[in-house]
């Protein structure tokens, strides 16, 4: 077995040297335990044997790069710079683990410590944490920190909130005994989330762009939630937005969460992404995950090291803020290098670039007959009305080679809004791929 | 012609002085990103956008934000001697022990980049991913054949999540059984990992700690005295976090079951029995397998990971969603909307695919057989250290066969001025990363070493020699090598209480300052 450097001489040796007769000798503890016969599984493989296999299964997906792309809905296909990959497979970085001995982790320490500051600015608010598992998890994490902080255990949940956040958050409250409310699916932007509010609310959670690609204006809910004692959750799951929109902490944010798959992350069919959490520095000891944190070492040079551990599960146990060990450093790694690449420059001008060509697109297809786009503020991403069911319509256009979108009855089956699609245009679609879109859609209908 | 000198001239042994760049030889010092980049710089070349009207509502960003950006060869020389201040497994041991620190196959990560892979969205129609979910399904048979579970939850994206999966499926199940309420204790005991007790009180379960005896393992009659009708589960970590077989868990988990709770087992150290034994047949309902430990998706500095969770007849019915089944047309689909007992959603999309790719390749290039090997080298490996180093460090449970870890204690260090923490930086100064140290609290001092089935024989020998001269120095009275230790690293040791009590979290003009 190529990976295994021991030869049967070198494991004979050892075997004396520990005294076992036998390497069965060493699994006397398991007992009854041990199984009797190897299991029915295949034989290990060459590594060509196991390429072809692999790649047979991955030519049997079409991926976003081979033909006219236009999915969103929490997970966007953005252009990564090839020295972004490239950097993150450095052996010191992908083969370390968690930076537990500072004093030879300091290459982690330092980008994780940056990572946090370009996290805290972009998102507005005083600080960041080293990552979570995605934006989802983290926006559970926000609603438990709400919980915590306020002593409250109410959470108030948009209608427009990406709905697998919403059943992410509502499954763990209910089994941990927490209320709920979430509000009607909301395409219009116009819920009522202030009316929802009670002295029994611990936060609200609200999203922007929202999951129908509308753009929030949050700040009359911020004030009205600090009027009430409660806090302001919001999530954005299109960083990218970011470089163009108001930040969510200008907005009056408590705790802010993010998807931030969008900068240094593929698509990977859902994962492993990167989750943002950022909030106020008041807050900081109720946070979940990890800090990195600046110091000096014995001889007075800065230094970084994970702090507040005190926080952390290794330390507290059953009194942690959270659980979570293993986050996604390496996904938060390839964030910031792609963000470090861009600058606050080259970050406005790609979110430029998205709203021009979603912009364009929103156009084109609104002059389609029966065709409606029903945002009047979005980002990169908008809620299309199609004639008819809009996941027959995708299966139909993706046969003829277009990925059309996300019909929302994906994400709400059964909400009587089958004949909505979301729609989402990035810098990677060009004004080729728009036209095709067009061409499909009016030759489908 | 050549008046280059060829020889060293005579060469004295005082310490060095400074340097005027500030930097050690190849150890170059980096300043903060914010302190190089510029807010006009970028690394990224765009065309400009067609004109258009913007549709933002008033809500367009006025003030800058702060970013600084850096042309690509200035970003590619930061990262890069940023990442020549970290040890990494791809340089050396990395004997982390309940860490699983092996070597991560190069080709994992080639297949997990393969735009058929890397390139698709979660939500795309599924007549356009049924690769992806043929791989997702043959990675799930792997997993049940290995564990002798019934069905596995691939969402959870990390150990600790897959605990939270597993009890949410338990706490679900007690819901069915109208237990939900009565049941309310998880016997825990005290050498497990700290996300145990973590995970269980998120659900509000009550963490109750369970002492392990003398020899390191947990006893049937503690169990059988612990368990009762308010029980819950019982969560053990097998092989433990001692690097002992829990020996009687086929009878621990009859005594749970008769009371009527449910197993679980923290399934971070199963590279040991991977092939060898499985969970499902000693009783076992629930178990989190750490793809990042066992089969070899790189860590990552911390992440990302996965912890799909194996489950047993009895819970399955609960798992959550999405979750594969395959049509009677052959074509596969993920239901992702709960159906009957199903708990629901614990995260968005799928799980975490870039992970399932590496891990199905290690398994694919592996087999059976070479799984197994794995198993059995890993924990030759550890008896090897053990059986190197019995006579020079000491062990908590007393000399006794270990599975693929080895806990120390500092009982050797006693009377040396040499503590734990001493003795690991001393390490560093000689090349390797330290072990686990001060976990688990059962053992006073705690040193826990996993060499994994990737070192050879010469890397274990080179280790042990290393530590033997170790523990020589110590009893020597060479206290300063190890008080003052490290000061071959990028960093001396660091002030964590400065940290804690006065955090800085991110740069700022007036941080940059204290440089």
């Amino acid at each position: 077995m190529r990976y295994h450097p021991l030869a049967e001489a070198d494991r004979a040796e050892m075997l004396d040297a520990i005294g076992a007769a036998h390497i069965e000798e060493l699994f006397a503890a398991a007992g009854d335990a041990l199984l009797k016969k190897p299991l029915d599984l295949p034989c290990g493989r060459s590594e060509m044997a196991v390429e072809r296999h692999m790649s047979a299964l991955a030519a049997r997906n079409t991926p976003a790069s081979s033909v006219p792309f236009f999915l969103g809905a929490g997970a966007y296909r953005h252009h990564v710079p090839a020295s972004v990959d490239h950097l993150i497979q450095r052996s010191e970085f992908m083969t370390s683990y968690t930076p537990y001995q500072p004093e030879i982790a300091q290459g982690t320490l330092q980008y994780l410590f940056e990572f946090q500051t370009q996290v805290a600015l972009l998102t507005g608010m005083e600080v960041a944490n080293a990552s979570m598992y995605d934006g989802s998890t983290a926006t559970v994490e926000a609603v438990l920190m709400a919980h915590r902080v306020t002593k409250r255990r109410k959470a108030v949940l948009s209608g427009a909130l990406h709905p697998h956040y919403a059943e992410a958050v509502r499954t763990l409250s209910t089994l941990a005994g927490d209320d709920v409310i979430s509000l009607a699916p909301d395409v219009s932007g116009q819920e009522d989330l202030i009316g929802a509010i009670d002295a029994e609310t611990s936060c609200v959670v609200a999203q922007t762009p929202d999951v129908f690609g509308n753009l929030r204006d949050l700040r009359g809910l911020a004030q009205a939630c600090h009027d009430n004692g409660a806090l302001l959750v919001v999530v954005v799951t299109e960083i990218v937005s970011l470089g163009l929109v108001t930040s969510p902490g200008e907005m009056g944010a408590d705790i802010v969460v993010c998807e931030g798959q969008s900068l240094g992350n593929g698509l990977n069919f859902g994962g492993p992404y990167v989750g943002l959490f950022a909030t106020r520095a008041e807050f900081v000891r109720q946070a979940p995950g990890r800090l990195a944190g600046q110091t000096v070492d014995a001889d007075g040079r800065r230094a970084f090291t994970l702090t507040l551990s005190t926080r952390e599960q290794h330390i507290r146990r059953d009194k942690a803020t959270s659980n979570i060990c293993t986050n996604s450093g390496l996904c938060a790694l390839a964030f910031s290098i792609h963000l470090t690449l861009l600058g606050e420059t080259g970050l406005r001008r790609l979110a430029g670039v998205n709203h021009a060509g979603a912009v364009a697109l929103a156009k084109e297809l609104a002059q389609i007959d029966g065709v409606e786009v029903l945002n009047s503020v979005f980002f990169n991403e908008f809620t299309l009305r199609v004639p008819g069911d809009a996941a027959v319509l995708v299966e139909t256009l993706a046969a003829h080679g277009v990925m059309a979108g996300v019909p929302v009855s994906r994400l709400l089956p059964g909400a009587g809004l089958d004949d909505l699609l979301l729609v989402a245009c990035t810098e990677t679609v060009t004004p080729q791929d728009r036209a095709a879109f067009v061409d499909a859609l009016e030759g489908a209908l | 012609m050549l008046d280059r000198p060829t020889r060293p001239g005579p060469q004295d042994s005082a310490p060095p002085p400074p340097t005027f760049s500030g930097h050690d030889g190849l150890d170059h010092e980096e300043p903060l990103l914010f302190e190089i980049g510029r807010l006009d710089a970028s690394g990224v070349d765009f065309d400009s956008p067609e004109p258009f009207e913007d549709r933002l509502g008033g809500l367009a960003r006025t003030a800058p934000i702060g970013l600084p950006g850096l042309s690509e060869p200035e970003a590619v020389r930061h990262y890069v001697r940023l990442s020549r201040k970290n040890y990494s497994i791809d340089a050396g041991i990395f004997p982390l022990g309940s860490c699983t620190m092996k070597h991560n196959p190069r080709l994992n990560e080639k297949m997990a980049r393969l735009p058929g892979f890397a390139d698709i969205h979660p939500l795309q129609p599924q007549t356009t991913v049924q690769g992806a979910l043929a791989a997702m399904q043959e990675l799930s048979d792997w997993l049940t054949t290995l564990t002798g579970a019934a069905a596995v939850a691939l969402p959870p994206k990390a150990g600790a999540h897959g605990e939270l999966c597993g009890l949410m499926a338990i706490k679900t199940a007690l819901r069915a059984r109208g237990e939900a309420e009565t049941r309310k204790i998880v016997l825990i005991p005290q050498s497990a990992h700290g996300t145990n007790p973590a995970s269980a009180a998120l659900l509000g379960f009550e963490a109750r700690a369970l002492s392990a005896g003398e020899d390191g393992v947990v006893s049937v009659e503690a169990v059988r005295a612990a368990a009762g009708p308010d029980t819950a589960a019982i969560m053990l970590t097998n092989p433990n976090t001692c690097g002992l077989f829990e020996r009687d868990i086929a009878a621990i988990a009859e005594v749970v079951h008769a009371a009527g709770g449910y197993v679980y087992c923290d399934g971070a150290n199963f590279n040991a029995i991977a092939g060898l034994a499985r969970p499902g047949d000693f009783g076992v309902d629930a178990m989190h397998l750490n793809l990042h430990k066992t089969f070899s998706t790189p860590h990552g500095g911390g992440g990302p990971g996965a912890g799909p969770v194996v489950l047993s007849e009895r819970l399955a019915p609960f798992a959550p969603v999405p979750f594969l089944r395959r049509g009677t047309d052959g074509a596969l689909r993920l239901v992702e909307q709960p159906e009957g007992q199903s708990f629901g959603r614990l995260s968005a999309f799928h799980g975490q695919m870039g992970m399932f790719v590496r891990a199905l390749t290690y398994m694919l290039s592996h087999g059976g057989d070479g799984l197994t090997q794995a198993s059995r080298d890993a924990v030759l490996s550890a008896n090897y250290l053990r059986a190197s180093l019995r006579d020079v460090m000491s062990q908590p449970f007393g000399d006794r066969i270990c599975m693929h870890e080895v806990l120390f204690d500092d009982a050797f260090l006693k009377d040396t001025g040499v503590t734990t923490l001493d003795f690991a930086k001393a390490m560093i100064d000689e090349g390797y990363h330290p072990m686990t140290v001060y976990f688990p609290l059962v053992a006073h001092g705690a040193m826990l070493i996993e060499p994994t089935e990737s070192e050879s024989k010469a890397s274990l020998d080179a280790f042990v020699a290393t530590l033997r001269a170790l523990c020589k120095a110590a009893s020597d009275g060479e206290t300063g090598r190890f008080t003052q230790a490290p000061r071959r690293a990028p960093r001396r040791r660091l002030d964590e209480t400065l940290a804690a009590r006065k955090p800085v979290l991110r740069w700022s003009a007036d941080s940059s300052q204290s440089r």
